[in-house]
Order: structure tokens, then C-alpha cells, then sequence
């Protein structure tokens, strides 16, 4: 299980009610209901990846996540989850707001642009290609980048509370100059 | 995933008859005092009677869902592509049941059928039916054949509101609920359709009130409008332009009334055909059955509140380029269901048929069904 997800799942208390947004094949929602008794559903737009998530037996809504989560009452769900996903967003704000409208908490991981490696592929004038950025410029579905403080401000900016971070690199957390050292960041957030 | 092997059609298949003394009181207040329903099933009930699915069909289709009739094998089965050994919905694994709505003029009592009252044909004295009296008799015809709970009942368009019926009519005789291209209910333009049809056929000279059996007479000319108006809105706009562009019939504009474009050629032909095998009286009872279901109506037109009572696990599908049903309605369903908490799954498949892509062998939409259909616990 990729590094993020594995912390995603720890963060997540049993019998939690999860949204997983952006769910993928739904393997996170298999191993939440799996290993803890927690109910979810995925959103999804991505043709073969519903069809994964079917063959999972996982709970999954095709819906565009840039309309909204309109098809989810207030506060409804415990977690809800944005893993990996948050870089390829329009409305990253609107977004924002209506994943705090739905749960009592977010878990969100997005590749950190700050990390070192990503820093000095720009200094020397190309766009980071490496194993957490794995797109050429003109292929990537990723539009709103951000580092993690970047991501930090925007959460001040919104009125959202960083609960808990875990900033890694290959798999292992990462303390010491995590804006730099850490090639993705996961938080969990309330609202303020 | 297993692979489609050896996909093939459940070969010759034969139509049966149940026939039903006890009443039917059906939602309008009328009782139908015996009745006949027509069905064909596919595949083997298992010992555990766990493994029946059954299939609701939609306007103007019938109990005849695969297979063919073997003298007549041309008449192949209009869900065929979707019901067959190694197909989605795998008849090696499940035990199908396709029924015939009552009202309908396939072979389950209707308008056409003799009224034992007067010993004549029902006409237009038989009553205005409703999906949840079809879901009734479908019931009973379970309780024939010994099945206590489906394993699943899937339908498109009227089929679906049928499989979302039984949810509601029966939370504990159906495990997953498949519904396909539905609304909960109609919008006032799709009544309007409805009721242009309604008048095109009542408006019939040989219509009579519809006492034309024993006129010697069918309204032919309404139900050729009727079918054509259903038409245009079974295909969307994109598949109309693909299908038939502008293309002329003659090579040039005739300056006249006869057939310039081919989209006309089209639906006069469809028109034709329906009209000779199809009953007006049956057209006019379901377009009505389309326009009263409305399972939040005895909430107040919510219908969360209306879906609270269903139990089942649920696979709602709709498809982008239905406008008579759009994706939006089936998202109301979907949104209802998660107010309920309910197992749900929800996909919203690309495909430009139309309302009539539940039809239409899309890969991702038979793919998922595949899926779905394995996932089925025994």
C-alpha cells in the first residue's frame, strides 16, 4: 500500500464513516472496511478505475468532484479522505469548503513541489519529473501544485485547523526540514 | 475479472403462462378478479433458491429477454446481449426470470384479453394499472415459482422504476436493486410527451373509446405518432445527427410532402412497425403508469423519506447523452439513498445512445454489470 494511504488508514477510527475522494480502484475503502469496519464510498470519474472499484465491492459514485459534493448531506461523514488528487483540482478552495461541509474531519496527501529534488529540477530550468511528480508538463493531469507551506496558508487562509502532519519520503517520515526533505505531505484537518 | 468466455445466446427458449384465481386489487381501486402472467426464465434455480434474478421490462418490450423462439429464430430476446451463458448477467450462475407486465399485449392479461364479466375483450374498461401493481403480481408469480427473495432485480427506463419499486414494496424479498436509466419520478415535459402520445392515439377516429376490437378497426395512424413522438426521445440529438445527418432520401429537396430526410424515413418506419404489432389500449395504460410513479409522493415529495423503508444494496446507472431521463434524476435516487445510509454504487457511463443505450452493449456499462453481477454472494 502506497505510504500515504497507510498513514490515511491509521488516521481513520474504526467503524468510521469514510468519503474517499478520488478513491482510484477503491483499494483504501477494501482495507478501511477490511482491517477496521469502516464503511465508505468512493468517488470516481476515471472509467476503469469505477470499473476497479466494482470488481473491489467497493461503494462507488461517478461524480465530478469539481461540481461539488452536492450529493452528500452536512457533516455526514467522519473522514473524509482526498489522497493524491488535491493537485489535479480547479477549484481547490470550493473543494476545500465542501469536503469540511460534509465530514467532521479531511485527510488530504498531495506531492510536495518543495521538495529538493523538485527545487532543483526548476533551478535548472526544466519542470520536476520524479516518482511523486511522474508527468511530463504537457501530460499532466495535475494543475494547482503546492508545497507544504503553501498548503499550510491556505489552511490559515480557510479557518481550518492542521490536526496532525506527516510529511515522508519514500515511505519514512520526515521531521527535520520536512518542506524540503519530504517528497508528500498528508494532514488531517477539522474546521476551526 | 473473468473473462466472457464462450459468451453465447441461452439458445431456444419457450414462453410459459401462470394463471392467477385470487383478485389483484390493484393502486387505482379497480380488482382484477384472475389474471394471466406471461414469463420466461433462463438457467437453473439452485437448491438454496438464492440465485434468481429478475428482469423488468420497460414500454414496449415483454417476458421474451433472451434466447430466441425456435420457430421463430429471428425473435431474439431484447436483452440478449446482456443475458445469456458467460454474458453479464451469466445464466450459468443465476436462475432468470423475465416477466410480462399486466396491461401488457404480449400474453399477461390486458386490454385485448376477455373480460369475464362480459365475456367481450376489457377495451377500454380494462383498469389504469401502476408500477406497484405490476411489482404485485410480479410477487405472486415469485411465490409461484419459489423464489422467497431475489438475488436481484435490474431494469432499464420503466424496468428500473419496477427494480426501485420492489425495494420499497418488498425491502425483504430483494438483496441488490439495479437501476438503470430511471427517474423518480416524471418531469411535467415528460408527462407532456406522454400525454401527446395519449391524444394521438385517442384522437384516432378508429380509436372508439377504445372499443376498437370489436369494431374490426386498430388506430393505427395515433400509434404511429405516439411511437414516433417516443422515438425522438429515446435517441439523443447526437445519435440522431450520427445516425442520419442530413442526408436526402431523393439526392435533392422534393419540394413536396414525401420523404426528403432520412430522419423521417426513420421514424415512419418505426412508426409502421409498431403499429402492427403493438396495442393502443396497453400504450395508453403504460404512458400512465410512467406519469403516476412517484414513490415520494405519500411524503411530501421527499424521497429520502420514501426510500427509508428499502433495504436492498443498489447499482444505479445512468447515461450522459439521455435527455428524457438525464443523469441528474438518477442522481436524485442516489442522493437519496445516501441519506439513508443505503450500500450504493452510482455510474455515470459516457456513452452517446441516448435513452436507449441501457440497450446497447457498451463495454463500460456491461463491463460493470459483470462486476457487479460476480460480486453477488450465493
Amino acid at each position: 500500500m502506497r505510504a500515504d494511504l497507510a498513514a490515511i488508514a491509521q488516521w481513520v477510527a474504526p467503524q468510521a464513516r469514510v468519503l474517499d475522494l478520488g478513491c482510484g480502484d477503491g483499494s483504501l475503502l477494501r482495507y478501511l472496511w477490511q482491517q477496521r469496519q469502516a464503511p465508505g464510498y468512493g468517488v470516481e470519474i476515471d472509467d476503469a478505475a469505477v470499473l476497479g472499484c466494482v470488481e473491489n465491492d467497493v461503494n462507488v459514485l461517478q461524480v465530478d468532484l469539481e461540481s461539488g459534493l452536492s450529493l452528500f448531506a452536512d457533516q455526514s461523514f467522519d473522514s473524509v479522505v482526498l489522497s493524491e488528487t488535491l493537485q489535479t483540482i480547479h477549484r481547490t478552495e470550493f473543494l476545500m469548503r465542501e469536503m469540511l461541509r460534509v465530514g467532521r474531519e479531511v485527510i488530504v496527501s498531495f506531492p510536495n513541489f518543495g521538495h529538493w529534488a523538485a527545487r532543483l529540477q526548476v533551478l535548472f530550468g526544466r519542470m520536476p519529473v520524479s516518482e511523486t511528480l511522474p508527468y511530463q508538463w504537457y501530460e499532466t493531469p495535475n494543475v494547482h501544485h503546492c508545497t507544504v507551506v503553501d498548503f499550510e496558508d491556505l489552511c490559515r487562509r480557510l479557518g481550518v485547523r492542521i490536526r496532525e502532519r506527516l510529511v515522508l519520503h519514500e515511505g519514512h517520515a520526515v521531521t527535520w526540514l520536512p518542506n524540503l526533505l519530504g517528497s508528500v505531505a498528508v494532514y488531517r484537518c477539522t474546521a476551526a | 475479472m473473468n473473462a466472457p468466455d464462450h459468451a453465447s445466446s441461452v439458445g431456444a427458449v419457450t414462453a410459459q403462462k401462470a394463471r392467477f384465481g385470487e383478485p389483484l386489487r390493484l393502486k387505482g381501486g379497480a380488482e382484477l378478479p384472475s389474471y394471466e402472467i406471461a414469463y420466461e426464465t433462463y438457467g437453473e434455480l439452485n437448491a438454496a433458491r438464492t440465485n434468481a434474478v429478475l428482469v423488468c421490462h420497460a414500454l414496449n418490450a415483454s417476458h421474451h429477454v433472451a434466447g430466441y423462439y425456435a420457430e421463430q429464430p429471428d425473435n431474439i430476446g431484447w436483452w440478449d446481449n446482456l443475458v445469456g451463458p458467460g454474458k453479464p448477467l451469466d445464466t450459468r450462475r443465476f436462475f432468470v426470470v423475465g416477466s410480462n407486465y399486466i396491461g401488457s399485449c404480449f400474453g399477461s392479461t390486458g386490454p385485448a384479453s376477455i373480460n369475464p364479466a362480459s365475456g367481450k375483450p376489457w377495451g377500454a374498461d380494462f383498469p389504469v394499472v401502476t408500477v406497484e401493481d405490476w411489482v404485485e403480481a410480479q410477487a405472486r408469480l415469485a411465490d409461484r415459482l419459489g423464489i422467497e427473495r431475489f438475488a436481484a432485480v435490474i431494469g432499464g427506463s420503466l424496468g428500473a422504476m419496477q427494480a426501485l419499486q420492489w425495494t420499497l414494496s418488498y425491502p425483504e424479498r430483494i438483496r441488490h436493486s439495479i437501476v438503470i436509466a430511471a427517474a423518480p419520478r416524471l418531469t411535467p415535459q415528460n408527462i407532456a410527451f406522454n400525454e401527446v402520445a395519449r391524444q394521438a392515439i385517442m384522437t384516432d377516429p378508429d380509436f372508439h373509446g377504445g372499443h376498437y376490437y370489436e369494431k374490426g378497426v386498430v388506430p393505427t395512424r395515433g400509434l404511429r405518432i405516439a411511437r414516433m413522438i417516443g422515438h425522438i426521445t429515446y435517441l439523443s440529438g447526437e445519435a440522431m445527427a450520427e445516425k442520419f445527418g442530413r442526408l436526402l432520401r431523393r439526392g435533392a429537396p422534393g419540394f413536396d410532402f414525401d420523404i426528403d430526410f432520412e430522419v423521417e424515413s426513420y421514424l415512419r418506419y418505426q412508426g409502421d412497425k409498431f403499429s402492427t404489432y403493438f396495442d393502443a389500449n396497453t400504450y395508453l395504460r403504460i404512458t400512465k403508469a410512467l406519469d403516476y410513479f412517484d414513490p415520494g409522493a405519500e411524503y411530501g415529495g421527499n424521497l429520502s423519506a420514501a426510500l427509508a423503508r428499502a433495504q436492498a444494496a443498489f447499482m444505479v446507472v445512468s447515461f450522459k447523452s439521455d435527455w428524457r431521463f438525464p443523469p441528474a434524476r438518477s442522481r436524485e435516487i442516489v442522493r437519496a439513498l445516501l441519506d439513508n445510509r443505503r450500500i450504493v454504487s452510482y455510474l455515470e457511463i459516457d456513452a452517446p445512445g441516448g435513452h436507449d443505450a441501457f440497450l446497447l452493449e457498451d463495454r463500460r456499462y456491461h463491463n460493470a454489470l459483470r462486476a457487479y453481477f460476480a460480486n453477488i454472494d450465493l
